[in-house]
């Protein structure tokens, strides 16, 4: 177990320099590529030379290596990790730390990520254990195509489709029958602060579909194999009732992947946040790269994407020491 | 997904009319799989919907015009947004385009990153992947390091960073960040897989018969390890179009001259809840979800053929 861990932690050092040099290195060759993107912050307007250069200089994008295409710009790659190390990510276009930015609306992508893991656990494990248990029976065939169905249809179109579909229909209905404000809210097309979960509850489902077919068909073929297992016909044949086998037995065991899915997809959620936040107007983390994105404010694209890559490198690094406790043989190996 | 029908060839062996395969030794076995994978794939229903939706979408992206006589490129904005009439059957856009006409030429930009990102990824997959799994030791080492250095950046994360910064984004720089982040998967699956088939008998006999590294990798280790590369390519496809879509919709993909469903969704989308319009979504969104559909589904199909063992 400790031999284990160490080493994973040790792996993990070459692994967070390289992404974060990798992400580093992308954003380079696009400034090289395409010039200084301050000057976007103009327009059409011709800014004074020493405008440009001071608010260049502002944002640490004046580095001569960023107009040599194809230099990886090693200096000032180790003077942001030391920069990010002491918890600097830079400042926005109206000067504000982005830390404050990201500590404003983190709280909020917090919730939707909940919502959507809730989501996507709960009914995802239970049409699981129902398509396993009753195998190639109807519910089961209802499960596979329910879940490749919404594996198929993108984030994006999903969203969008259910904004029409709740801000069109379900609310207006809603709001008709007299039905309780949080109940309109769960299906206003947009976020509402006076309804910090409810407003979040249709663009969680949303976030957490994906995920909810990859769950479904994980826990139904881990519970299928696990059912065949020796111990669970010894458990059968001592006359346990079919309920504890499956949810006791077997169960406990074949949920070991799903629980490592749902830890890794946790960090991805993150990213699938700025697509779902983007669309229902949620001011998250997601919905400042989303709009950050369209008015071209590079700093903070840069700064959060880092953060989101550290969340998602942390998350799976959690997952693989956590699947050690969870499943004793892989610390032999 | 699917099982019904003609479940068991695979796993009986071959049935009695075709008498040479299966007669002799692994060798033959192995290559039966491809006869046995085909022959459930062609009684597969599902796979031969999927594949005739795949033809369709393909046939829209090469030759749109054989779908529709009218020019998507003649818009008046005073017809924007309208229903679904009869000179419009989907209605029109909210630049007051043909809507249907917008639906067929919107294939070919999603097409061509697709099938150009999904050859690029599988070649550079194969290659890495055989090579870190055939000889292992030290350019097994790097090649793992460098694909878990590359699997820890998001695909969204990753290609947004590289796109916003870039001022004229086209097919071929989508193409190229999807290919960059993209790759890895493909190494890894190929070195697993690489790895087992190394293990096997035919490969020690053709060793020990004098066949030099090359021919090994070619004639025995290629045929035999790529089956679960072809299925993820194929699933890919279907990724790669989904990928590109959600790039163009959070505006960092491809741009308005050209045509392709990410920026048609993406126009329709504050005008149709506002307006109540749905058209503008359904029509786009509906071709978007049936061509990653049907890519989904083939590849399922064509798992189930290949890998029997995965139901």
């Amino acid at each position: 177990m400790g031999r284990y861990t160490a080493r994973r932690l040790l792996q993990f050092i070459p692994v967070l320099l390289g992404t974060m040099f990798l992400l580093h290195y992308l954003q380079t060759i696009s400034i090289q590529l395409n010039g200084n993107p301050v000057r976007a912050l103009f327009g059409d307007r011709e800014p004074p030379p020493e405008t440009l250069a001071a608010i260049t200089r502002s944002f640490g994008l004046d580095d001569p290596c960023l107009s040599q295409t194809g230099n990886p710009c090693l200096g000032m790659f180790a003077d942001r990790l030391v920069g990010y190390a002491q918890g600097d990510f830079g400042i926005d276009f109206t000067e504000q730390p982005i830390t404050d930015l990201v500590a404003q609306t983190f709280p909020i992508t917090l919730r939707l990520t909940l919502i959507a893991v809730a989501f996507e656990a709960v009914v995802g494990i239970v049409a699981g254990v129902l398509a396993a248990i009753r195998k190639d029976k109807i519910i089961d065939n209802a499960v596979r195509i329910s879940t490749v169905l919404v594996i198929s249809v993108p984030v994006f179109v999903l969203g969008v489709l259910l904004q029409i579909a709740s801000g069109l229909y379900i609310g207006v209905w809603l709001t008709d029958a007299g039905a309780p404000e949080w109940l309109s809210a769960a299906f206003s097309i947009s976020y509402q602060s006076e309804h910090p979960w409810a407003s979040l509850f249709v663009p969680g489902v949303v976030l957490g579909a994906f995920s909810l077919g990859f769950i479904a068909r994980l826990t139904r073929t881990s519970l299928i194999e696990t059912l065949r297992a020796d111990y669970v016909r010894t458990a059968r044949a001592k006359g346990l009732r079919p309920t504890r086998v499956v949810g006791v037995h077997a169960l406990r065991n074949s949920l070991i992947p799903v629980v490592t899915y749902i830890g890794i997809d946790l960090g991805a959620l993150m990213g699938g946040a700025i697509v779902t936040e983007g669309i229902f107007n949620i001011p998250g983390v997601g919905g400042l790269v989303f709009l950050s994105a369209r008015t071209n404010e590079t700093p903070v694209i840069i700064a959060v994407a880092t953060l989101l890559t550290l969340v998602f490198l942390l998350a799976s690094l959690l997952v693989d020491l956590l699947y050690a406790v969870l499943d004793p043989r892989i610390r032999y190996d | 997904m699917t099982d019904h029908g003609t479940g068991l060839d695979t796993r009986q062996g071959p049935p009695p009319g075709d008498a040479d395969a299966g007669q002799v030794g692994a060798k033959e076995r192995s290559a039966s799989l491809w006869a046995d994978a085909w022959r459930e794939l062609y009684r597969n229903p599902v796979f031969i919907i999927s594949s005739v939706m795949v033809l369709a979408v393909l046939s829209m992206a090469a030759f749109p015009s054989l779908w529709t006589d009218t020019d998507p490129e003649r818009c008046l904005l005073a017809q924007g947004f309208e229903g679904p009439s009869a000179a419009h059957v989907f209605g029109t856009t909210v630049q007051g385009c043909d809507m249907y006409s917008h639906v067929i030429y919107g294939a070919r930009p999603s097409i061509i990153i697709a099938v150009f990102v999904t050859a690029a990824v599988t070649l550079i997959g194969c290659v890495t992947g055989i090579l870190a799994g055939f000889y292992g030791g030290w350019t097994d080492t790097i090649v793992s390091r460098v694909t878990d250095i590359f699997l820890g950046l998001p695909l969204i994360v990753g290609a947004l960073v590289f796109l916003a910064l870039l001022a004229d984004r086209n097919i071929w720089s989508v193409s190229l960040v999807l290919i960059v982040l993209s790759w890895p998967t493909i190494t890894r699956i190929m070195r697993g897989s690489v790895i087992s088939v190394k293990a096997q008998d035919f490969v020690e006999a053709a060793r020990a018969l004098g066949a030099s590294n090359p021919s090994i990798i070619v004639r025995h280790i290629l045929p035999n390890s790529i089956a679960p590369v072809i299925v993820l390519a194929t699933l890919y496809l279907g990724v790669f179009v989904s990928a590109e879509a959600t790039l163009t919709f959070l505006g960092v993909g491809l741009e308005v001259p050209e045509i392709s469903w990410g920026i048609t969704i993406s126009e329709g989308q504050l005008i149709a809840v506002n307006q109540s319009v749905p058209h503008l979504l359904v029509f786009p969104c509906a071709a978007l979800i049936l061509t990653v559909l049907s890519f989904i589904l083939m590849g399922d199909a064509m798992r189930d053929a290949l890998d029997p063992r995965g139901r």
